[in-house]
């Protein structure tokens, strides 16, 4: 059903001269616009991460359940669709961004609910002792929660922001489906013009193992840095 | 205690003199030498206690005759019969898996943590390697374990699951699962030490009621004093990897002649 | 407002893709899980090393490079046509595209899943070993009756959450032109402006993303049920 490769010779399937002319333009891609868009994605994914989670132990009922329901929803769904959604629906209610702004905003919203979930616990995990003696103590609010229950909770959480980077790296990419011409979307800009498919797959496979095998190093540091136990 | 429960299931024949022999045992963990050319005899039905500080090297003991750790030179026998070695062409040469297998049926040994099979029910724990590995029938396993619930008191868990049971309950039946196999020899791993004060006496009950109603050959690592007046033949006190003194109970226990045994005891007794 | 027939096709068409790509991606990543995971603790070190490779390599490859190697640049590599393939399963005909998301996803999946059954089967307590060792089982019924069964309750959990994960990983085909849910909807989106009633954009992707949401809950009702029945009372302790 596969034909043999018998008549291709080897120069038909890798032009190492194509490759290496490719390879800076893949680069660029990669260090210019998919890991910048990464790295704005985590940043804010990291802060509205902890805004979700503290909203979620808001006193007032219908907005622990509106968060709680909108993060899960994010979760439940793909990352694609929420940025076709972004894409596509916001400009028809005023709100224009360009690909690369609407990829961020997506990165970072997409990975704000997982992050959300990652402080609930990490919070939660708190021992209850630390809250009761806040209150004994008669610790403002302010108080309670910058000096005693964040930086409890804080690095607990730190070895999963770490896993989500890693990930977020790796979705970067889907920001071709809208158009943002970062690494992936330059080798398929490549590709479809002088159909090196191969070239351009695999230089940008490689790059992603090169880029993403060492964050993922650095995230398994952060885990016994941190000493994080999964229950 | 049901103590009409038959007795055939303690009652084990001896070819030997000897039931546990151990020569030059060394064994080394990374730079620790726990265990010195250690030799040791166990007679056949001989209840032996064996106390001493941690890493004295005295669970050690136990773990090796359980084939749990290689030991890194001496030989172990049980009932005559070599464990990590075997006879092939007239020599005796190291034994394989199969060899270590066969012999290793005649140990069995109860933990400190119980080590239940969680997702099993009491009986269900007990009847497993019956049926395994003697190859019982599951209705000869059924009854075996039945009876041996009934023995440890438990008669009326027998399908309850380990999550439901205290730790004293539990580590009964990790002695009923233990006794089903009918092993010529039992090892007892600080069997109390992790049990709450109250539960510890039911579980000396069922080790008390083994050590007088059956020719069991019992090897116990415990601070339980009273157990080892009460029940053991011998007494060995062990340190720094070597047998310090032994004796009977009554000799080791009121008036040993080691400096260390001597303090030993006081610690353990005032604790 | 969505016709009926524009909501079937996302729904019923799409969905039936989604899900066909998903299961196939499902279970040749269970697959690879359980040989990779349990290669990945072999005493073996060349063994080892292979699993870990598989590993780090189909997790750091992000799933879309993976699918588009898989689609593009493979057909190349081994030099036949994609239109040329046709793959029989189950009795339909399916295109290379399909083949391609399958074994994409199910790459990716597999590396997950190794890790989840390696760290399964490794965090069952010692204890249970040597328990099975002083009561003389071999080490295949040790593996059988002790240490699996409860590796898998252990495994479950993020299991679930793993298929969760492929299940929306399966969006990716819509790029390879796959007629998934999401490339359906794409595709209506685009053929907007030649319709006479033209549904808005964001009913469009709304329903698509409702329709992902009720699988993925759907998902997970299913591994919750699955644990409750296999965990019953044994599952917490009593070691």
């Amino acid at each position: 059903m596969i034909p043999v490769l018998a008549q291709t010779g080897f120069e038909q399937i890798w032009d190492w001269e194509v490759a290496w002319d490719f390879l800076p333009i893949v680069a660029r891609g990669m260090f210019l616009v998919t890991l910048p868009a990464t790295f704005l994605g985590i940043t804010i994914a990291v802060i509205l991460g902890l805004f979700l989670s503290l909203l979620r132990r808001s006193p007032i009922r219908p907005i622990r359940w509106v968060t709680g329901f909108v993060v899960e929803f994010v979760r439940s769904t793909p990352l694609l669709v929420q940025l076709f959604f972004l894409f596509y629906v916001l400009p028809n209610f005023g709100v224009r961004m360009s690909a690369f702004t609407t990829l961020v905003v997506g990165l970072a919203v997409h990975y704000g609910a997982y992050t959300s979930e990652s402080y609930r616990a990490g919070i939660e995990s708190v021992a209850k002792g630390q809250w009761e003696a806040s209150v004994a103590l008669n610790l403002s609010t302010a108080t309670k929660w910058g000096r005693v229950i964040l930086p409890q909770a804080i690095p607990t959480v730190i070895p999963a922001l770490g896993n989500y980077l890693v990930a977020m790296v790796k979705d970067a990419p889907l920001g071709v489906s809208i158009g943002v011409i970062g690494v992936l979307g330059a080798a398929v800009a490549e590709a479809s013009q002088n159909f090196r498919f191969v070239e351009a797959y695999t230089l940008v496979g490689m790059l992603f193992l090169a880029v993403s095998i060492p964050l993922a190093i650095f995230a398994r540091y952060l885990e016994t840095r941190y000493g994080y136990e999964r229950t | 205690m049901d103590t009409n429960a038959p007795d055939d299931s303690l009652r084990v024949d001896a070819h030997s003199d000897v039931m546990v022999r151990m020569r030059r045992i060394n064994k080394i963990f990374g730079e620790n030498h726990v265990l010195r050319d250690l030799d040791l005899d166990v007679a056949p039905s001989e209840k032996v206690v064996i106390i001493g500080p941690s890493g004295s090297g005295k669970t050690t003991i136990l773990r090796v005759i359980m084939t749990l750790e290689r030991p890194n030179s001496g030989t172990v026998e049980i009932d005559g019969r070599h464990l990590y070695h075997e006879p092939r062409n007239g020599d005796v040469v190291e034994a394989g898996e199969k060899h270590i297998r066969e012999v290793r049926t005649d140990i069995s040994m109860v933990f400190q943590h119980f080590n239940l099979f969680p997702h099993m029910t009491a009986l269900e724990n007990v009847t497993l390697a019956p049926v395994k590995v003697l190859g019982l029938t599951r209705e000869e396993a059924h009854e075996r374990g039945t009876d041996l619930m009934k023995m440890v008191g438990l008669g009326d868990k027998a399908d309850h699951y380990p999550a439901e049971l205290s730790g004293g309950q539990k580590q009964r039946v990790a002695i009923a699962r233990s006794l089903a196999m009918r092993p010529k020899v039992m090892l007892f791993d600080e069997v109390t030490s992790a049990l709450d004060p109250e539960l510890v006496g039911e579980v000396l009950a069922v080790l008390k009621d083994i050590a007088s109603q059956g020719t069991m050959t019992m090897m116990l690592v415990t601070h339980e004093m009273g157990f080892a007046r009460e029940a053991a033949d011998r007494v060995l006190m062990f340190d720094h990897g070597q047998v310090l003194e032994e004796g009977t109970p009554e000799r080791l226990l009121r008036d040993p002649e080691h400096e260390r045994t001597r303090s030993f005891l006081r610690a353990v007794l005032e604790h | 407002m969505l016709t009926w027939n524009q909501f079937s096709r996302i729904a019923l068409d799409g969905g039936a893709i989604t899900i066909s790509v998903f299961v196939g991606a499902a279970v040749l990543g269970t697959a690879l899980a359980l040989f990779f995971g349990i290669m990945g603790l072999s005493t073996s070190q060349l063994l080892r090393r292979i699993s870990r490779v598989y590993v780090e390599v189909t997790r750091g490859a992000s799933a879309i490079v993976l699918l588009f190697f898989v689609a593009f640049a493979v057909p190349r590599l081994l030099g036949f046509r994609t239109a040329d393939v046709t793959i029989t399963l189950f009795g339909n005909d399916v295109g290379y595209l399909f083949v391609a998301g399958v074994v994409a996803l199910g790459l990716n999946m597999g590396g997950y899943g190794a890790e989840v059954v390696r760290g399964g089967i490794q965090s069952i307590p010692r204890g249970q070993t040597e328990a099975s060792i002083s009561l003389s089982l071999t080490t295949g019924q040790r593996l059988r009756h002790v240490i699996l069964p409860q590796a898998v309750m252990t495994m479950l959990p993020p299991y679930g959450n793993l298929n969760i994960e492929v299940m929306k990983g399966t969006a990716l085909v819509s790029l390879i032109a796959l007629a998934d849910m999401t490339f359906l909807a794409s595709n209506l989106r685009n053929r907007r402006i030649l319709l006479d009633d033209p549904p808005e954009t964001v009913v469009i992707f709304g329903v698509t993303l409702i329709l992902y949401f009720i699988i993925s809950q759907a998902i997970a009702l299913f591994y919750r049920g699955l644990e409750r029945r296999l965990g019953g009372r044994w599952f917490g302790g009593g070691r």
